[in-house]
């Protein structure tokens, strides 16, 4: 699997293989673009379609239909001309569209003429107490063991938090025979309200019929606490316990595995490395890129499809997927654009397939309580800051988080920010008092993960290069 | 804290942790297969040596930082297991040269 | 806002804090006019050497500046402790240049010949070692290794930990450290300087210029002069990893945190959000050629910074003949000048007057109209 690009120069480089950098290569190589798909793992199918090529879980109706949609992708993609590389990490892309790729230990430098960006999302940050103690995990993470490993929870088994992905792990892990003790729905009382207005349109999408039966499925056969607050992992070097309120009484269970979602945020960091502007999206808060309607950033060449654009889920990436390429056709080989679908009818499906997403944004919008920690709950897991920390560099003149950088190390660690970003621009923002726009985020440079420095060494250098850094 | 369905029919992959043998699957991570052996896996960090598992899975936590075939601070959770493999738990900073 | 204060220090970097805490040390009412969080800082991205070999050549009162600086470093540091609790990580065990190849070595070798023999240098004891000399306190040296030259002088410390420090120090102090204030001009009235920033006006009788580079456009608002010629530099850095490396190097340091920092590159180029990794690439295989164990480390992050730089190279102190109470201060070394910047600029600061015995090499007046080149060595 470990091999090089064919070719120093694409048309198209489509970093991602989840549902909008399958859609988008697949598309570009219809049209007969020189296209690359570089993929951080083993496999297609990013972390919604996770493992679709290669899952052991053979029972189709336990991993549900919407997942197997992936196949079907994956197969539109193999039968055109993309050339594909997994266990391929970008670790540099920058103005002039110059990509570094790390293969197998060594790396490559390659040009395109166009690069879409479908890295997807990541776990929004749940920086409750205890949250970094061995057994607690994201359930994306029990996700993607289920996926690529039929692995399922055999201990005492909390899930708390909220959103879509949470019934659904739930449903897959009881189909595949795991255990669930306890299901803690942190989802604000107050949220059902202010989704009201937007119900229509949810009420006619695909999600509410599916949802329904799937929240019905895994209420059958667990317990749910609503309106749950004040939720704390614990324990002695491993989790023991989880503790949380509901109905205005304080619980604590035992517990060996305790699974925390509250929906996914863009995954920023290449294509803020790469200069690419970003906004704060107070609806779905997180920083989002701003981009024109064809997925294009504020970096010329460079587009952004699927939720790294803005959280859609896995219909509305696919088909951002293919309007970021059709874009780039109609830019790079227009003649080649007629052969696909016309940009109106895919803005047509797009629209199908946003549907009711304002609605779920509003519903499973996080309670402020779990994104802004206190006390000394750790905010930054790599460098172990703490809440306290933040809240003390800001009282001695931090304005924002680089600064903070220099106080505290905050998102120094290898993860560069990625579990601490968000919620050290929430903490500061409100504990400045201003709008996390105002307050901003990391300044994000390459490499955008590491890489072993032998492999930087060997970047070709010329010989002004060597005169930059050698003197006496 | 987590088991293998049983319709899980992947050829098994033997590898190596501290020393000791343990079973895992064909395109297990070294990660998901230090979770499904039920061996200690705890890591301890690089800042306080404060324990840590695998918190993400998916490539962004760096909390499964694990030592494979003597490289330090490799992703476990992105490296597929292969026969043979010699995985160590890191305890603290990573020592040069390893 | 209109406060009154008996110094205004403009910048809040290195430099400027330091000044601001050793006035602040001596009882003056403070404050210190900061931009926010983005902006060119070369305290954020600095290499955090104290370091005194080879510095000076053309200059010798810049060699007993910095090694004046050097020797005070400890006191500046335990203060800080005893203040803050912070523990800056302050090591000055000797500095290494290590050399790869003949040519290396022998372009050295003649750097410490020159350096022995500029009149009026203080002598630091700088000393070429072959490579069997400075494998007995490297052991890890790769066989590229030539030799180097050695400091006892030489150290390093957590230079972001200092700032953190004085600035935590500015609270003690009843320093006002005031963010988000850039000064876009400055005038004096009626015995004191005010100065414009966006969120107002600020009266001060001193004001001390230390806004790095920006002094070069500050200055001329007060009779000052501050030429200056900025550069860029590259830094990598690696992993945390256990200790391996006793001494700081001039482009390899390994910090208390375990993380090894490798430095530096010298650009024209003054964009400090763009990185070019072929100029990353000479320094990691230079440093991978120094220390061959390094090659296996991750590489975590990396940064641009714009060096603070005047014209030629050497430090700018001066005061202003036309509107007395201004000073200006600027200079490449911020960090391993921050201990003459608390205690000996600060003093002179509220005295009202540089003493020329101490400084008076430092002038702007020694670069004439048209300014000077940089033969400082940097």
């Amino acid at each position: 699997m470990s091999v090089a690009p064919r070719r120093e120069d694409y048309d198209v480089v489509v970093i991602g293989a989840g549902p909008a950098g399958l859609a988008a290569a697949a598309t570009a190589a219809e049209a007969g673009l020189a296209t690359l798909l570089l993929d951080e793992n083993a496999g297609p199918g990013g972390q919604v379609f996770r493992a679709i090529a290669s899952t052991p879980v053979t029972d189709r109706k336990q991993l549900g239909e919407d997942y197997w949609v992936g196949a079907d992708l994956v197969q539109s993609l193999r039968a055109g001309s993309t050339e594909v590389i997994h266990r391929a990490t970008v670790w540099s892309l920058d103005r002039n569209l110059d990509i570094a790729v790390s293969i197998g230990g060594a790396s490559a430098f390659i040009k395109a003429r166009r690069v879409i960006l479908a890295t997807g999302a990541l776990e929004r940050p749940f920086p409750i107490p205890g949250w970094t103690l061995p057994g607690v995990m994201t359930a994306g993470a029990a996700q993607t063991m289920l996926k690529s490993s039929a692995l399922v929870p055999d201990g005492r088994t909390v899930i708390a938090g909220q959103g879509p992905l949470l019934w659904l792990l739930a449903a897959q892990i009881l189909r595949l025979g795991g255990r669930i003790d306890r299901i803690l729905d942190t989802t604000e009382r107050g949220n059902y309200f202010a989704a009201l207005p937007h119900a229509f349109a949810f009420l006619t999408s695909p999600y509410f019929a599916k949802g329904l039966s799937m929240m019905r499925e895994v209420k059958a056969k667990v317990q749910v606490v609503s309106g749950v607050t004040e939720l704390a992992a614990a324990g002695d070097g491993q989790l023991a316990s989880v503790s949380y309120v509901a109905g205005g009484k304080r619980e604590t269970i035992a517990a060996d595995l305790l699974l925390l979602h509250q929906g996914v945020v863009p995954n920023v960091n290449l294509a803020m490395s790469a200069g690419v502007e970003h906004r704060w999206d107070d609806l779905q808060l997180c920083w989002s890129p701003v981009l024109d309607a064809s997925g294009t950033s504020s970096v010329a060449g460079i587009a952004i499809a699927g939720d790294g654009a803005g959280i859609g889920g896995a219909n509305a990436a696919v088909v951002r997927g293919r309007i970021a390429a059709r874009a780039a056709v109609e830019a790079l080989a227009p003649a080649s654009a007629a052969k696909l679908a016309s940009m109106a009818a895919l803005r047509s499906d797009l629209a199908k397939a946003e549907r009711g997403r304002i609605f779920l944004d509003t519903l499973f919008r996080p309670a402020a309580q779990f994104r802004i920690p206190s006390g000394d709950t750790i905010v930054c897991r790599c460098e172990e800051v703490t809440a306290k920390d933040v809240l003390d560099s800001v009282a001695i003149g931090a304005t924002g988080p680089n600064q903070l950088k220099a106080y505290r190390r905050t998102g120094m660690g290898p993860c560069q920010g990625r579990l601490c970003g968000l919620t050290i621009t929430e903490l500061m923002a409100q504990a400045r008092g201003k709008t996390p726009q105002e307050i901003g985020y990391y300044r994000l440079r390459a490499p955008v993960k590491p890489i072993t420095l032998a492999e930087l060494a060997a970047v070709p250098k010329s010989e002004a290069d060597v005169k930059a850094v050698v003197r006496g | 804290m987590f088991k293998r369905s049983e319709q899980d029919k992947r050829p098994p992959v033997q590898i190596f942790v501290d020393g000791i043998a343990v079973a895992a699957r064909q395109g297990d991570t070294v990660s998901a297969a230090l979770l499904a052996s039920g061996v200690d896996a705890r890591r301890s960090t690089a800042v306080s040596g404060a324990p840590r598992l695998p918190y993400c899975m998916m490539g962004v936590c760096f909390d499964c930082l694990v030592t494979i075939d003597g490289v330090g601070n490799r992703q476990g959770c992105l490296v597929p297991v292969a026969e043979g493999m010699q995985v160590e738990i890191q305890k603290g900073k990573r020592e040069i040269g390893r | 806002m209109r406060t009154d204060y008996d110094v205004a220090v403009v910048g809040g970097g290195l430099l400027g804090s330091a000044i601001a805490w050793g006035l602040g040390r001596l009882g003056k009412k403070v404050a210190v006019l900061d931009e926010g969080d983005i902006t060119k800082r070369a305290s954020r991205a600095n290499f955090a050497l104290v370091w005194v070999q080879s510095k000076g050549l053309g200059m010798p009162a810049y060699t007993v500046w910095t090694v004046q600086a050097s020797q005070a470093w400890g006191r500046l540091a335990s203060e800080l402790k005893q203040q803050t609790g912070l523990d800056v990580a302050l090591q000055q065990n000797g500095g290494f240049h290590l050399t790869l190849g003949d040519d290396e070595f022998g372009q050295r070798t003649e750097l410490v010949k020159r350096m022995h023999n500029q009149v009026g240098a203080a002598d630091y004891k700088m000393e070429m070692l072959s490579a069997s000399e400075v494998k007995k306190s490297l052991p890890l040296i790769g066989p590229e290794v030539s030799g180097g030259s050695y400091c006892p002088l030489d150290g390093h410390v957590n230079s972001l930990r200092t700032f953190r420090a004085f600035h935590t120090g500015f609270k003690a102090f009843g320093i006002d450290y005031l963010p988000e204030r850039p000064v876009s001009a400055i005038s004096k009235s009626g015995g004191e300087f005010r100065l414009t920033t966006p969120k107002g006006e600020l009266r001060a009788a001193k004001i001390v210029l230390a806004a790095g580079n920006a002094n070069q456009t500050l200055a001329p608002m007060v009779g000052l002069f501050a030429p200056m010629g900025p550069t860029r530099g590259q830094i990598v850095v690696t992993e945390r990893t256990m200790p391996f490396l006793p001494h700081p190097l001039t482009t390899i340091r390994q910090t208390d945190e375990g993380t090894v920092m490798i430095g530096d590159s010298k650009e024209d180029e003054l964009d400090d959000r763009a990185l070019k990794h072929s100029i990353s690439a000479v320094m990691t295989d230079r440093a991978q050629r120094m220390f061959p164990h390094l090659s296996r480390l991750n590489v975590v992050r990396s940064w641009a910074g714009i060096r603070v730089m005047p014209q030629d190279g050497f430090p700018i102190y001066d005061q202003s003949e036309t509107h007395p109470g201004a000073f200006v201060a600027c200079c490449h070394s911020g960090v391993t000048l921050a201990s003459n910047h608390a205690f000996e600029i600060a003093r002179m600061v509220a005295q009202g007057a540089l003493e020329p015995e101490l400084v008076g090499a430092f002038s702007a007046s020694r670069f004439g109209a048209v300014g000077a080149a940089n033969n400082s060595g940097y």
